[in-house]
């Protein structure tokens, strides 16, 4: 339909009056790929992709879209659509003439605009609700018709904010199945906003992890998810325990001896950090298994704080001296062949390449 | 479709039994409700419906003129409607109702469109909402006659434009003219526009306007296409109190005129005072027959409910 777009977002910053919500953020996201910004409400996300689009001015730097630096052109003359988080469709107007309304300032007759409408009504499937108007639809046609009124600008890349944050978890899920299938036949780039990991782990080609208007990680799904770069980012993606220490030694392997405030030391591979420096290690929660470990620095023993079902497998968390909240997923076969209760002594151990070392953001 | 059963309990259709505990329990939740209506209706009616009706009732009266004699006659409706005045005077109001119309609902408009799209802080919007109200601290009469000494022969604007040299002798169209009529008015019923306007356009979201301007729309189409629309609703609330309230305006129109223009609300007044109480009812009827079907006219043309 149109050609996809590389969007370069150069050492852009946003600042707004003595606050800054985006610290000079650099990215590359490749044409056609479906990129998420993921982070907490106040991370700078938003405020990225407003300035992508151009409704939010760029305080410095400079972004490019194809060829072409967009940094001071109007949002419609840039390439670029977008579809607002509460969908913004003019309740005044009907489906069809929402959906028409760019070609409709751009002067295209009345006939022409309503065929080209009614193509992109039959893309999202909304063809017969032509005539109702937006409180008529429901929040699943409402996002159809929203999409249909952003693409029918042939836009190089499609900016959405939060798109799926209004509806119910079960539209939600199929809601995201469809946006995935037409941005892989549009073949055009998607740059999605979500404060939700699973939302951006199910979508994305490239996930962007944001935090305090600085960018963390920007990866994979795959990476991201197991290779987190930050304490931040093993954090937010959830499934990970962060545990802080100091480094005091080297293994031959290269693998880092790290203690923790009480004493205890764990193993933990990757990074390069220097004896005596501050480090955080990441260690897979449905890695770890209650056995007795046989290397004392990939394991230790605590004492059960709350056991959580959660249908396939059991939350157990675990308390020790200096480590709180450790959480390890147990198969529930595996768990309830000898359940625990709160309060039992419980070895955990992992194995080496599940503990890794994580990086710090330079600031 | 109920049967009562041997035991005097009620069957309803749907083949339940009713126990009469639960009737009556259904009776005393009707009544509450019922009761909780009634001061609302006790004061509508008092002091709506039962002096309308009793206008309505006076305006088939007979009358000479010392005294109203309880009658069922139409002489008035005939002598109201017959008369080449009463047609005269309601073109009249009904032209100074058009005028005031059109000027309020513009300067009303860009009042509201200002203090709701140009000024940032919610504070500064209420600030300079509360300045637009200031000037009704004071009584209507007091802001009306203020404008004599502006407007009048020897006024501030004829002095100003002789003593400047441009005119030659005072402009008289000034004062005491249907100028000064719909100057007045205006002056009077602005903000009446302004009120639900701002009101409107404060509702509106502002993703709607940025999801304009992604669709190309300037600023103009953006006005056209999205803001106007919106704005309709407070448009027809501020033309309803500022149509009904110039329809039943008389001491404007007697003040500002110098007594030279006539309003059907002026016209009945001066029913009045020659005790003429049926013709003054007949014409009110009329009046309040013509507004309604004005407003119903309105609430026709835009949906307002949006808006109570």
């Amino acid at each position: 339909m149109s050609k996809a777009a590389a969007i370069d977002i150069a050492s852009v910053s946003k600042v707004y009056g003595a606050t800054t919500a985006v610290h000079a953020v650099s990215l590359k996201i490749p044409a056609g790929s479906y990129c998420c910004l993921l982070g907490p409400s106040g991370c700078g996300k938003t405020s990225t992709l407003r300035m992508i689009a151009g409704h939010e001015s760029i305080s410095s730097g400079d972004i490019r879209l194809g060829n072409t630096v967009v940094t001071d052109l109007p949002p419609a003359r840039r390439g670029t659509a977008m579809m607002f988080q509460s969908y913004a469709l003019f309740p005044h107007l009907d489906v069809l003439d929402n959906v028409a309304f760019s070609l409709k300032m751009k002067g295209v007759s009345r006939e022409q605009r309503h065929k080209r409408a009614l193509d992109l009504l039959a893309l999202v499937q909304m063809e017969d609700y032509a005539g109702r108007r937006p409180a008529q639809l429901s929040g699943g046609q409402q996002q159809r018709v929203a999409l249909a009124r952003a693409l029918i600008t042939d836009p190089e890349a499609l900016l959405l904010d939060e798109p799926l944050s209004a509806l119910d978890p079960f539209l939600k899920i199929r809601m995201r199945a469809e946006l995935k299938k037409l941005q892989t036949s549009l073949g055009i780039t998607f740059v999605h906003v979500t404060h939700s990991q699973e939302e951006a782990m199910a979508l994305a080609d490239m996930i962007v992890v944001m935090n305090d208007g600085r960018i963390e990680q920007a990866a994979s799904p795959r990476t991201v998810f197991e290779r987190p770069a930050t304490a931040f980012v093993a954090r937010f993606m959830g499934d990970h325990n962060v545990i802080s220490g100091r480094v005091v030694g080297q293994t031959d392997d290269g693998s880092l001896s790290v203690q923790v405030g009480n004493g205890g030391t764990f193993t933990a591979t990757g990074g390069n950090f220097r004896p005596g420096e501050e480090v955080d290690i990441a260690i897979r929660t449905d890695r770890v298994r209650i056995v007795e470990s046989p290397d004392p620095d990939l394991g230790f023993k605590g004492t059960v704080g709350n056991v959580e079902y959660r249908g396939s497998s059991v939350r157990l968390s675990v308390d020790a001296a200096g480590i709180e909240d450790f959480s390890a997923i147990i198969d529930d076969a595996a768990y309830f062949t000898n359940p625990l209760s709160v309060g039992d002594a419980v070895p955990l151990a992992w194995k080496a390449e599940d503990a890794i070392v994580l990086g710090r953001l330079a600031s | 479709m109920t049967a009562t059963a041997q035991d005097g309990a009620t069957i309803t259709a749907s083949g339940r039994r009713r126990s009469p505990a639960r009737a009556a329990l259904d009776l005393v939740t009707g009544l509450s409700a019922h009761l909780q209506a009634v001061p609302l209706a006790v004061i509508l009616g008092a002091f709506l419906l039962a002096p309308v009706m009793m206008i309505a009732v006076v305006s088939f009266w007979d009358y000479d003129f010392a005294r109203l004699y309880p009658d069922l006659v139409l002489t008035n409706y005939a002598e109201t409607l017959g008369s080449r005045v009463t047609w005269r005077t309601y073109f009249n109001t009904l032209r100074y109702a058009a005028i005031v119309w059109a000027l309020t609902l513009f300067i009303g408009f860009w009042v509201a469109y200002f203090l709701a799209f140009h000024v940032r802080t919610t504070t500064m919007q209420m600030v300079l909402f509360l300045v637009c109200t200031v000037p009704f601290l004071t009584s209507n009469i007091i802001r009306m006659i203020s404008w004599i000494p502006v407007l009048g022969r020897n006024g501030l604007v004829n002095t100003a434009l002789i003593d400047a040299g441009l005119i030659p002798a005072p402009i008289e169209w000034l004062l005491y003219s249907d100028f000064a009529v719909v100057l007045a008015m205006v002056h009077l019923y602005t903000l009446f526009m302004v009120t639900p306007i701002f009101n409107t356009l404060m509702r509106i979201d502002r993703s709607l306007i940025e999801a304009a301007r992604d669709a190309g729309a300037n600023g103009r189409q953006v006005l056209w296409n999205v803001i106007l629309p919106l704005a309709k609703p407070g448009m027809a609330i501020g033309t309803i109190f500022v149509v009904t309230l110039v329809m039943a305006d008389f001491i404007t129109v007697q003040v500002m005129s110098g007594g030279q223009s006539a309003s059907v609300a002026l016209m009945m007044r001066n029913q009045m005072s020659l005790l003429q109480y049926p013709a003054a009812a007949a014409n009110a009827v009329v009046l309040l027959v013509l507004v309604l079907v004005m407003v119903a006219g309105i609430l026709r043309i835009v949906d307002i409910r949006k808006e109570l």
